[in-house]
């Protein structure tokens, strides 16, 4: 089935066959953009650019098909740098622009990127909306706990007491936790990753595109300039060992060096960091990312508060749900069926009429 | 309780003869006098009658029962000659409760009918609507012609049997006072019936209970022998007729505008007082491949719409003033993004919450400078109910031709007022489909911002074209090659081409015509829903000699080419509009005209005899 316009209704954001430019046969080169970079040296978006353009070629999905929305910050500039089409649009309000992008459109496979200041303060209502209906996008919430572009205030998930521009005495908010925030809108995918993981970067994004609904990975990002650092307790050689926590579906969750710490439930329904040696690898929690239930991803996600100690990163949480632009078109195939194609005359003329001689 | 009509003023030998007549049907919120009011006027208009309509209910869903601030009127105008205005004095006035009226009895006519549901004027009633004496003894109606009818319990009694409960049947009251209106007016009761039976298909008591009050109006109307009149059909262009309500007739221009665009229809909304109506509509007719999306904000409304015009469907979103003024800066992107877009704007009385149910046209002056830096769009604007049709055609012509967003200027008037509509033929409608772009446009490369000399509309490329993948966005960007620019003789450059582009558009629309005599002095200029008054008005006046003319615009931005012309053949130019002097300040500053303006902002559409009166003082 087609709409007016030739657009197949069938695709879906995945298996898209229609060769085009030799899918295949592409390149992390035929991805990059004649746009000169503009990024302060030094910064974090580097390494995530160059991991998003790195996996493109392996989606499968011709360039043409590929969308990237943005709002405004830092992290936004980031549709002009990739070859595919693109929309930099304005501040928090690229989730909504890339729903109607997606549910107009479900052969199209669209990737929002977003910051914290974009994503979680002027633009939380669309990114939880957008995370609620599963609409088909990948989000990428490049988050480096401070806003950017303006030179350095706090954002929402700034920690509490931070020293900026706009609070010399140190900010009094509670930060955002964007994983429990996401799962508590209801999302489908949730991940975590470091924009200096080599691999686990890339690995994320590739689970991100093969979801179908709203996919959302919080990246750690570092802004060399106004917050460097801030993700050290992880990046660091001693932190990298000691904190990161990698979830892996079906494993027992094991942390530091050699696994030696672990995370076990307690009676009490708790979370807890434990001594493997003392507890015994039985008594471990096993991480189970398609648990549909959200309330044990959600307990991994507050055990840090931020990236100060033992963190976790990986999928918290992959599960299916309908789609919203499936629905949508499902609906449509459904009315045209019933009632058959629309016809113009027989609607105007619908309800009681009269003739004047 | 046994029924104790009034007898009636005069036994009818037959029925009398009457031009025209204004109904207004009042009640509370929950007495379903909307339903009575379209009902009747669903009738009149298969009948042949020309008509008006305006609703007019209160913000809240249920006010408190019997009170004023609840009280929900509908009036009607049908006539069996052409009409403008939905009447300024009813003559017939059906009041349910006191409340309704003590709220409507001031607009009535003197010596005209109240229809009065002597049941509901008991002591509390009486006192919630601010008597102190109860309004059918103390002689205070002595100069109208009052029918006092006990509708509530004659209803009860009619619907025994229905098997509906006491209190479903007692609701069925509404039908009651449509009977005896339809009796008055020798309306027929069979359309009503078979309404009744659709609508309550699956509570088949209480289909009963309405057909059978709406049979035992009709029957007391008959027996009681209260006056009879005739309102003979109007003669109208040949063809064939519907009745048609400003939003509906939007929703049915955006479809009509999707098959001829050949563009699949998407409509991004939040719901909003008065605009919620084309949401409802447009979400039925999903096998038109209409898609409608609830937002979760106004924000997010317009976003989704501008992201499906990037994805080359017809992008609408549609609101009234509160909701306006939180897509400004999504409308600035759209002009900066050069995207076709329809912004539908129900004006309602502001500022902030206003007066949601009320009309007002006070969203001229926000419609066309309400965004930050320099952000020129076409603005158009419906008349009267039946041409919002037209509107939605012709801002989805200028937007997809010229590729910039459109915003077309309703009221809560027009959106709710109904009138007869002559059904336009598919065939003649105009084509209005789009060249997507599909190759390179400069060698082998895809310059976004690459204009048409006339029009100077970018392609619009959409994603799935092979090859010409490109980047969009908010930041200024170099004429042609769209990347960023900040170069200070290309933002210059861009700046004024966003102007030329709205300029060149009147070229493109129809010129503004005046109507009046000859030695007409005086020009009165409207737009948007002040139409059917102006007009009216206009022609009162000509018909007692005054030398006046009328022009009313469809297109305020860019105005038609013509307008300075137009203004300048008149010594005076009067410009009659429901707020402050919006158009007045447009045409002063567009074409150094004085102006002498009328302005009225009561959440009402201007009273003709008002207006009249006015523009009486006004004319040398």
């Amino acid at each position: 089935m087609t709409d007016h316009n030739g657009h197949s209704l069938d695709e879906g954001g995945r298996g898209i066959t229609e060769a085009s430019g030799g899918i295949g046969t592409l390149t992390r080169e035929d991805f990059v953009s004649d746009q000169e970079v503009r990024w302060c040296p030094g910064c974090g978006d580097y390494a995530i650019l160059a991991a998003v353009q790195s996996i493109m070629p392996e989606l499968g999905v011709p360039r043409e098909k590929v969308v990237f929305v943005s709002g405004i910050g830092c992290s936004s500039r980031f549709p002009y740098y990739m070859n595919t089409y693109g929309v930099h649009g304005i501040h928090g309000r690229a989730p909504a622009i890339a729903t109607g992008i997606a549910s107009a459109r479900p052969d199209l496979q669209v990737w929002v990127v977003t910051g914290d200041g974009d994503g979680l303060s002027i633009g939380g209502n669309h990114l939880i909306h957008a995370l609620r209906r599963n609409v088909n996008l990948k989000i990428l919430l490049f988050n480096n706990q401070i806003y950017g572009l303006t030179k350095g205030q706090y954002s929402p998930t700034s920690e509490q007491g931070k020293v900026t521009k706009s609070t010399p005495f140190g900010s009094v908010e509670q930060p955002f936790n964007p994983i429990s925030l996401a799962l508590g809108a209801e999302a489908t995918f949730v991940a975590r990753t470091i924009d200096v993981e080599r691999k686990h970067l890339p690995e994320m994004l590739r689970r991100a595109a093969a979801h179908r609904g709203s996919a959302f990975i919080e990246i750690y990002q570092n802004c060399n300039i106004f917050n460097d650092g801030a993700f050290l307790a992880l990046t660091s050689k001693e932190g990298r060992t000691q904190n990161r926590i990698y979830l892996e579906h079906n494993r027992p969750i094991r942390f530091d060096r050699d696994g030696s710490k672990g995370i076990r439930m307690t009676g009490a329904g708790h979370l807890e960091l434990v001594d493997v040696s003392e507890v015994g690898e039985k008594e471990l929690l096993v991480h189970d990312e398609h648990r549909y239930d959200a309330g044990l991803a959600f307990a991994l996600s507050r055990l840090s508060a931020g990236p100060h100690g033992p963190t976790p990163l990986g999928v918290f949480r992959q599960v299916e749900r309908p789609v919203y632009g499936d629905g949508m078109e499902s609906q449509l195939r459904a009315a045209a069926a019933d009632q058959g194609p629309g016809d113009l005359a027989k609607l105007l003329s619908s309800g009681d009429t009269w003739d004047v001689d | 309780m046994a029924a104790q009509a009034a007898p009636p003023a005069h036994i009818p030998a037959e029925r009398k003869e009457l031009p025209r007549v204004v109904v207004r049907f009042a009640g509370d919120s929950g007495d379903g006098m909307q339903l009575t009011g379209d009902r009747f006027t669903s009738v009149s208009a298969a009948f042949g009658n020309d008509l008006v309509t305006m609703p007019d209910f209160p913000a809240e869903i249920r006010a408190p029962a019997g009170s004023l601030a609840g009280v929900s009127a509908f009036q009607i105008h049908f006539s069996d000659h052409d009409i403008l205005t939905p009447g300024d004095q009813p003559g017939v006035l059906v009041a349910m409760n006191p409340a309704a009226l003590k709220a409507n009895l001031g607009d009535v006519m003197r010596g005209g009918m109240l229809i009065l549901n002597t049941d509901s004027f008991d002591k509390r009633n009486l006192e919630k609507a601010g008597f102190s004496s109860n309004p059918l003894d103390d002689g205070s109606l002595d100069s109208y012609q009052v029918y006092k009818i006990p509708m509530t319990s004659m209803t009860i009694d009619s619907v025994k049997g229905s098997g509906a409960s006491k209190k479903e049947g007692e609701r069925s009251k509404n039908m009651f006072a449509l009977g005896v209106l339809s009796w008055m007016y020798s309306r027929p009761l069979e359309p009503t019936i078979e309404y009744l039976g659709k609508k309550f298909a699956k509570k088949e008591s209480i289909a009963k209970a309405n057909v059978a009050a709406l049979k035992a109006g009709h029957a007391f109307g008959e027996t009681a022998e209260l006056s009879a009149f005739e309102v003979k059909p109007a003669t109208l262009a040949p063809g064939r007729y519907r009745r048609i309500t400003g939003n509906q007739a939007l929703a049915y221009g955006l479809i009509a505008a999707s098959v001829q665009s050949k563009l699949p229809l998407f409509l991004g909304s939040y719901p909003i007082t008065p605009a919620s109506d084309v949401l409802h509509e447009l979400a039925r007719y999903k096998n038109f491949g209409v898609r409608t999306l609830q937002a979760e904000d106004e924000i997010a409304a317009i976003g989704m719409a501008l992201g499906a015009a990037f994805s080359g469907h017809l992008g609408i979103t549609t609101t009234s003033g509160p909701g306006l003024d939180l897509k400004s800066e999504t409308l600035g992107l759209a002009i900066s993004l050069e995207l076709p877009l329809i912004v539908i704007d129900i004006q309602r009385g502001g500022p902030s919450t206003g007066l949601p149910t009320k009309t007002e046209q006070s969203d001229l002056l926000h419609a066309m400078y309400g965004r930050h830096g320099e952000a020129p769009l076409p603005i158009v604007a419906p008349y009267s109910p039946a041409s919002c049709f037209w509107a939605a055609l012709e801002s989805a012509r200028i937007a997809l031709k010229y590729m910039t967003p459109v915003i077309l200027l309703s009221d809560g008037y027009i959106a709710n007022g109904a009138e007869p509509w002559h059904i336009p033929s598919v065939d003649k409608l105009p084509d209005i489909s789009v060249r997507f772009a599909s190759q390179p446009n400069v060698g082998e490369d895809f310059w976004p911002y690459l204009r048409d000399g006339e029009t100077l509309a970018r392609p619009w490329a959409i994603p799935g074209t092979a090859g010409l993948e490109h980047r969009v966005g908010g930041l200024e960007k170099a004429d042609g090659t769209g990347n960023i620019s900040y170069d200070p003789d290309n933002h210059q450059l861009m700046t004024e081409l966003r102007q030329a582009k709205i300029k060149v558009i009147e070229e493109d629309i129809d010129p503004l015509e005046f109507d009046g005599s000859d030695d007409a002095r005086v020009l009165v200029v409207g737009w948007g829903g002040t139409y059917g008054t102006i007009g009216e008005v206009c022609r009162r006046l000509r018909a007692r000699g005054r030398p006046v003319a009328r022009a009313h615009l469809k297109h305020l931005n860019p105005m038609p080419k013509n307008t300075g012309e137009v203004l300048r053949r008149f010594e005076k130019v009067i410009v009659p509009e429901l707020n402050m002097g919006q158009l007045s300040k447009l045409i002063r500053s567009e074409f150094l005209i004085e102006t002498v303006s009328i302005n009225c902002v009561r959440g009402l559409p201007f009273s003709s005899t008002e207006l009249e009166s006015e523009l009486e003082e006004l004319i040398p």
